[in-house]
């Protein structure tokens, strides 16, 4: 056993409004530079819907992920290392999205609303943003968003394809909801195994994936490995960039900033241990339905003493795992068995995992008896608007009984707060039948209902001060560039000295010299 | 007075290209490492790259092997070996015309791509114009040496005895003017240009052929790194 802690986050799409908050003070933190213009480390999409990139589910075209070879072995799905040099991909990525399939940035030519009056109300045109021309547009971001019903969007969603046919086409069967995503920071990452200049990493201290800018010598492969095509290419700089799950956010305990920033409060993060020898194993599951599975038995018990002993000798900090033991992500992905990874039949284990949303059914049939006969749920999850079967293909590699489950759950939690609420009787073995009790039905709503900042993030601080020279740091970091604007870098060392236990008089004999200070 | 012209030119710039081409790939390396990149534009356009590409960088690398045997292999060797100078020049000939062509095939469409389509010229900067128009150039002026003038201006001229020579030479920095004085016009200046390039080779998007990742094929798929701890104990908390 070698465990490994990894920052995850948990999305509760049954609160998700799609408002796109987290898509645009991620950008605003992240990609509003040249070269970045198109990137969105993260984004919300309408479900069914085409995504972005366009279609980015079909692995037939993208090739992203991992796929089993012929002994049963990982091999990721763009080929071998082997195949890449053999064929000569190096000079050419047959598999890599171009531009067209996000789409091309612009901007609008604003200078012609400010002139003269004139005859016709001025018009500002967009301007590419690479080009600078004038360009028409026919594609951007979210450009079908909201348009879920639309012929387009069901068909061009992949995950349509196993549906039966009748809901495709049946304007009034359609459904809606939304899928905010961003990179999913995997156990088992395509993009970092497809990476030939090791630039790609992961940090062994949370499991963050990162590039090393100075690394990335921009061959490309990274967007292909990505089944999530979550991997951008800066145009500018030539170099590969992607969420960083705001690394110094989290370094210093905060959420990121798309969860700080979600109004719905559907975003969770904490810290998980897992058994890093096992991921392979794990990962080589032939059956895509059982993959979730597997995910979920690498996930260790952060009570276990046995786990807690494992973890600090493998360098993992007590205060990482005091918050795994508090972890909402733990409780929601393993305990309470709610949240599914995105997925997970693409084997690399992501570490973004979603809690199914359930609205649209409850409306329908909640109404008068369900309180009485709240067994009236589970012939009504199957009747859903949104069709389990989609959820399955998309959070469970095809797995409908799972999700199935997930929704009971909430279903029937949502019943027993509303009697409880509004004073009528709730049979308690009815919680029991989808592994509830009233204690954990009432701290399961505390958790997604109500939903406080300290319940959600639980993120352990990166003890910097262990990591960096932080005496040295004090009041000039980030001016390192300037000379003299903080006295803190003069007199770091001294403070070090003391700290390791030299005397003052010591220190003072080697810095002053004849009563003058050298520096 | 022309002596002087043709010592500067076969025995003092040979040094200051290649001298500029260690010197800046030094300095690029430790210095600006983090610009180092292969500068791709696939993002950009991805159709005429697929074909322009791969022809290119095939053509490239076999002409430049085919270059490193013809420079460094001395006549003698070959001889020894007892192979004819005929088959050896039909073989020369013909490998590196087929080598040739499929780097000028690559680069007229790589170079019809970077000036024609806008993405890709907009987002094209001038060191990167520059070397599209010199390894056009220089290809041009090598298939016209090798093919023009060996098969149809002077097939008596054999490069192997002089050009090689003086090339080799320089590696042992007692380069003779004098050979480079009986070779054809079209050699002198497709070697000159051919120079030029290894001159600006470090300052420019060429860097990336000397950042191959030979590594990936030997690592592990999976890279974890972790910041060093200052403190040295890992049980912190």
């Amino acid at each position: 056993m070698k465990v490994k802690a990894q920052i995850s986050m948990v999305l509760n799409l049954d609160k998700c409004i799609g408002c796109h908050t987290c898509s645009v003070t991620c950008k605003q933190t992240w990609t509003n530079r040249p070269g970045a213009e198109y990137m969105w480390f993260n984004n919300v999409e309408t479900r069914p819907g085409v995504g972005y990139p366009k279609k980015w589910e079909d692995e037939s075209h993208y090739k992203g992920g991992w796929k089993l070879n012929r002994k049963g072995k990982l091999e990721l799905r763009a080929g071998s290392k082997v195949n890449k040099v053999s064929l000569a991909k190096i000079f050419y990525n047959p598999d890599m999205p171009n531009l067209d399939d996000y789409y091309e940035p612009w901007t609008y030519d604003y200078q012609t609303l400010f002139g003269k009056e004139t005859k016709h109300q001025p018009v500002a045109r967009a301007k590419s943003q690479i080009t600078g021309e004038y360009m028409k547009l026919n594609n951007g971001p979210n450009w079908d968003d909201d348009l879920a019903g639309s012929d387009r969007s069901f068909g061009e969603d992949p995950n349509m394809q196993n549906i039966e046919a009748d809901i495709k086409g049946n304007f009034e069967k359609t459904f809606m909801m939304y899928l905010p995503r961003l990179c999913e920071h995997c156990l088992n990452a395509a993009c970092v195994a497809s990476c030939p200049s090791g630039a790609m990493y992961k940090r062994d201290e949370d499991g963050i994936v990162l590039v090393d800018q100075e690394r990335c010598r921009g061959w490309r492969f990274c967007m292909t490995g990505c089944p999530y095509k979550k991997v951008y290419f800066n145009w500018k700089t030539n170099k590969a960039e992607k969420c960083t799950f705001c690394y110094p956010r989290i370094e210093e305990g905060l959420p990121t900033v798309c969860s700080e920033t979600c109004v719905g409060r559907i975003r969770y993060i904490g810290v998980i241990l897992y058994d890093a020898d096992r991921v392979q194993e794990a990962c080589e599951e032939p059956d895509d339905t059982k993959l979730y599975q597997s995910q979920l038995d690498l996930f260790l018990d952060p009570n276990d003493p046995e786990v807690i002993d494992q973890a600090l000798a493998d360098g993992v900090d007590m205060e990482t795992i005091k918050c795994a033991q508090r972890s909402p992500i733990y409780k929601m992905a393993v305990e309470e068995k709610i949240a599914f990874p995105l997925h997970p039949e693409y084997r690399t284990m992501p570490m973004v995992w979603y809690v199914p949303p359930l609205s649209p059914i409850m409306n329908y049939f909640e109404g008068k008896n369900s309180i009485k006969y709240p067994e009236l749920i589970f012939p009504a999850i199957e009747e859903m608007r949104i069709p389990v079967e989609y959820l399955a293909n998309l959070l469970a590699g095809g797995n409908t009984e799972v999700i199935k489950n997930a929704l009971y759950k909430l279903a029937m939690m949502r019943l027993y707060m509303r009697a409880k609420t509004s004073g009528k009787d709730f049979d308690p073995e009815k919680l029991d039948r989808v592994g509830l009790t009233e204690e954990s039905a009432t701290s399961l709503y505390r958790l997604l209902a109500i939903a406080k900042y300290e319940d959600r993030f639980v993120i352990p601080k990166s003890k910097k001060e262990n990591i960096e020279h932080v005496e040295d740091d004090q009041g000039g970091l980030g001016y390192e560039e300037c000379d003299g604007c903080a006295l803190a870098p003069a007199h770091g060392s001294m403070l070090r000295k003391a700290k390791a236990g030299m005397s003052t008089k010591d220190i003072y004999a080697e810095s002053f010299y004849g009563g003058i200070w050298r520096d | 007075m022309e002596d002087i012209g043709s010592f500067l030119l076969w025995c003092v710039f040979p040094y200051l290209a290649l001298g500029s081409f260690v010197f800046g790939t030094i300095i690029r390396f430790t210095f600006f490492r983090d610009t180092i990149t292969a500068k791709s534009s696939e993002l950009l356009e991805k159709k005429l790259l697929m074909i322009g590409s791969i022809l290119f960088h095939v053509g490239i690398i076999f002409v430049f092997f085919g270059h490193v045997i013809g420079v460094l292999i001395p006549k003698a060797f070959t001889d020894w070996l007892g192979i004819p100078n005929e088959i050896y020049h039909i073989g020369a000939l013909v490998m590196g015309g087929i080598a040739g062509f499929m780097a000028l095939a690559g680069m007229l469409i790589l170079s019809h791509r970077r000036f024609a389509n806008k993405r890709v010229f907009k987002t094209s900067s001038f060191s990167d114009l520059v070397v599209d128009l010199a390894f056009l150039v220089v290809i041009v002026l090598g298939l016209a040496a090798s093919l023009g003038e060996g098969l149809f201006l002077h097939p008596e001229f054999n490069y192997r005895l002089n050009l090689s020579v003086w090339a080799r030479q320089l590696f042992y920095f007692r380069p003779d003017f004098h050979l480079m004085l009986q070779v054809p016009i079209v050699f002198r200046i497709h070697v000159i240009c051919g120079l030029l390039i290894f001159a600006f080779f470090p300052y420019t998007r060429l860097i990336h052929a000397l950042t191959l990742p030979w590594q990936y094929l030997f690592r592990s798929p999976e890279v974890y790194r972790r910041k060093p701890n200052i403190r040295g104990d890992h049980n912190r908390g």
